[in-house]
């Protein structure tokens, strides 16, 4: 029996260990000015700015693609699938092989779908063969991430929408109100919490997932801000990642290594807190 | 006809004749015929429902697309196609930093800015060629790859023989893809993941579940949540700067990124996944089993491990298959922690690469449309082929085998 608390100490205590030695690595070098500026003199001086907005950015596109995609699916799954049919236990297995697909193969999709085929069509139609769309940028980027996340949202908003008691339901229906004027008025805003915990956790997921974007439209070091859906952008996630395994001068980049990566935890961590919190508030009101 | 009968009888009601007809008309509509009874068909109600199950059919489509977009990527293979290897055009419209060399002491890789004619050239490097399981030294091979110079008129035919290959060199200047270095990467990082996590995680569900009082439980379940919050790439930073020094001062091996950190590092990153499932599927035996076996007077431990461990045994199993499933496709951990060398040896400290690892470093610099390119895409796919086989077999085995036995016995 004590090898089972054991156990328990050993991985909280990892936890711990990581969480302090990354505070306490990167604590000094945040700061305003490094939250607000751009990176100076080859990543060694200067901040996060940036890369800070260009996840933003992503997460947004990425949210705005998911979110509406993820809701309609869930309310298929609990309001239109018969248990029988074969598109209901389709999509069920389609949602949940779609959450265990390898991050890589998301980029890999990214890059064979949305930058060849779609992109390569929207040359074609928009700008005559000029390279524009067949490239790696944003737009490509955040769809790729939305793919990724879809589970995310649909396994939410599913959990709130069958909290939504029956008894509601059922007397919407009663009064005469028609099944989508049900789920209008009645399931869908008392989803609203599912929906908003569903978009947290998949912008959460979203900033910190570092492999759909790697040839997909991340970049290390970009002059300027993303300024159309066909620009490239720098990322949190990317930046950890080039920062420490490519960079020039290891030492240097180091502090700034640490506190790129609390400022990606941090972020990470409230964001999940806050959808936590909106959920425990959703348990204990029903 | 029912009408003549329930009309009502000729009485003064207080309303005049007109209202009185419009409110008999509207009494006739009420009555109950067949017609009557059928679901009214409106348009709004009709389309909605079309285009939710439509777009929900989407996400079928999606894995469907997935597959076959990453496959046809890869047909240029089957076709025999020789492609010629030009100049990388750069793909990414970026500069590293400043120029020059850096050289960190401690890692096998010498990555570095190169201002000279090929942008972005990453500089690599490989393990050793031949098929030594000794040599564990890398070679730094300075001056870089020079992506300009491989017009290998014998051409970049990929065959099956070459893909069951011992070395996998796919930028030189005669490319070979062998992916069994590849594949034995894969494999030594998952066996040591799993030796890991396995076992702490499940005695860790097993405290939980059995053991902890409710306080504690309600303790560790967020403390794994937090775990399961940490994106990929911290860990693996945590494990490039942490962790790997530390595992070196504690063992005293050469290559400081190995398989060994990667292991560990991937462990961490399996733990919530086994954890949790683990700690469902214990909590969802039913519980006239624990209340029996207390009742015969067993202990609380011989309880859990006797009674309710095996109980839940195939979700367990399921979960650790699902563990393995995270391992297998994981990437930025791998890309950070292991030494990135195609080496094939059975030694848990030297460097590896995995085949998801192998798409993500070289997808960036590869030509579109280049025979690498379709290599990479062939991984990709077999990647999703296994991954889609494991996640299958472990849903059918948890709702096969231990919803009939959950049940059945009941």
């Amino acid at each position: 029996m004590g090898a089972t608390g054991l156990s328990v100490i050993l991985i909280i205590a990892v936890i711990i260990i990581m969480l302090v030695l990354i505070i306490i690595g990167g604590k000094d070098e945040i700061s305003w000015k490094f939250l607000t500026t751009f990176p100076q003199e080859g990543m060694t001086k200067g901040g996060i700015f940036p890369a800070i907005y260009g996840t933003a950015l992503m997460v947004i596109i990425m949210s705005v693609a998911a979110v509406p995609f993820g809701v309609i699916t869930a309310l298929y799954l609990t309001e239109y699938a018969k248990e029988s049919s074969w598109i209901a236990k389709g999509v069920q297995f389609a949602v949940r092989t779609l959450s265990m697909v390898p991050s890589i193969i998301f980029g890999l999709f990214g890059l064979g779908f949305f930058i060849k085929f779609v992109g390569g069509g929207m040359d074609k139609l928009f700008s005559g063969g000029q390279l524009i769309w067949a490239q790696p940028n944003i737009l490509w980027a955040s769809l790729t991430m939305a793919l990724l996340t879809l589970p995310v949202v649909i396994v939410s908003v599913e959990e709130s929408i069958h909290a939504v008691p029956r008894d509601l339901r059922e007397a919407s229906l009663a009064l005469g109100a028609t099944k989508w004027q049900t789920i209008k008025k009645v399931v869908l805003p008392g989803a609203r919490s599912g929906i908003l915990t569903g978009t947290i956790l998949a912008i959460s997921r979203g900033a910190g997932e570092v492999a759909p974007i790697l040839f997909t439209g991340a970049a290390y070091y970009l002059a300027t801000l993303p300024h159309s859906l066909s620009d490239q952008f720098m990322s949190l996630g990317y930046h950890i990642y080039i920062m420490s395994t490519q960079s020039v001068n290891v030492d240097q980049t180091l502090p700034i290594q640490f506190a790129t990566t609390l400022v990606l935890l941090l972020l990470t961590f409230t964001l999940n807190f806050v959808a936590v919190l909106i959920r425990s508030r959703l348990r204990r009101s029903h | 006809m029912n009408t003549e009968e329930t009309q009502p009888s000729e009485e003064n009601t207080g309303l005049t004749d007109k209202q009185e007809e419009v409110s008999k008309q509207k009494a006739d509509k009420f009555v109950f015929s067949k017609d009557s009874l059928k679901k009214q068909m409106r348009p709004s109600e009709f389309f909605s429902e079309k285009i939710i199950t439509g777009v929900a059919f989407l996400s079928i489509a999606i894995i469907i697309l997935i597959f076959l977009f990453v496959f046809r990527e890869t047909l240029p293979i089957f076709y025999g196609k020789s492609a010629k290897k030009t100049e990388i055009t750069a793909l990414k419209q970026e500069t590293y930093g400043s120029a020059g060399q850096g050289q960190n002491d401690n890692k096998q890789e010498v990555y570095g800015g190169n201002d000279s004619v090929a942008p972005a050239a990453k500089q690599e490097v490989y393990g050793a060629t031949s098929d030594s399981t000794a040599d564990t030294t890398v070679a730094a091979e300075a001056g870089g790859l020079s992506y300009k110079e491989d017009d290998s008129g014998e051409g970049n035919k990929v065959t099956l023989k070459g893909l069951v290959g011992k070395v996998w060199m796919p930028v030189s200047d005669r490319p070979r893809y062998g992916l069994l270095p590849l594949i034995i990467g894969t494999f030594k990082i998952t066996i040591i993941a799993i030796l890991f996590a396995a076992p702490l995680a499940i005695l860790a569900a097993l405290f939980s579940a059995a053991f902890a009082p409710r306080w504690m439980r309600e303790f560790i379940k967020p403390a794994i949540e937090i775990l399961a919050g940490f994106p990929s790439v911290v860990i693996g930073f945590f494990a490039l700067i942490v962790m790997a020094t530390f595992f070196q001062h504690l063992f005293g091996y050469e290559t400081r990124l190995n398989a060994f950190v990667g292991g560990v590092a991937m462990a961490l990153a399996a733990i919530p996944i086994i954890f949790t499932v683990t700690e469902d599927v214990m909590t969802a035996v039913p519980s006239n089993y624990k209340e029996a076996s207390l009742a015969l007077g067993a202990s609380k431990w011989q309880t859990a491990f006797f009674v309710t461990l095996p109980a839940a045994a195939p979700g367990i199993f399921a979960a650790v298959l699902l563990g393995i499933g995270r391992i297998f496709g994981e990437t930025m951990i791998v890309l950070m922690a292991t030494g990135n060398a195609a080496l094939m040896s059975l030694n848990p400290f030297d460097s590896v690469r995995t085949l998801s690892a192998t798409i993500g470093a070289e997808m960036a610099e590869v030509v579109f449309g280049d025979t690498h390119y379709n290599v990479l895409f062939l991984i990709g796919t077999l990647l999703f082929v296994f991954t889609f086989t494991l996640n299958a077999t472990a849903e059918f085995y948890v709702k096969g085998r231990l919803m009939t036995r959950l049940q059945g016995k009941k």
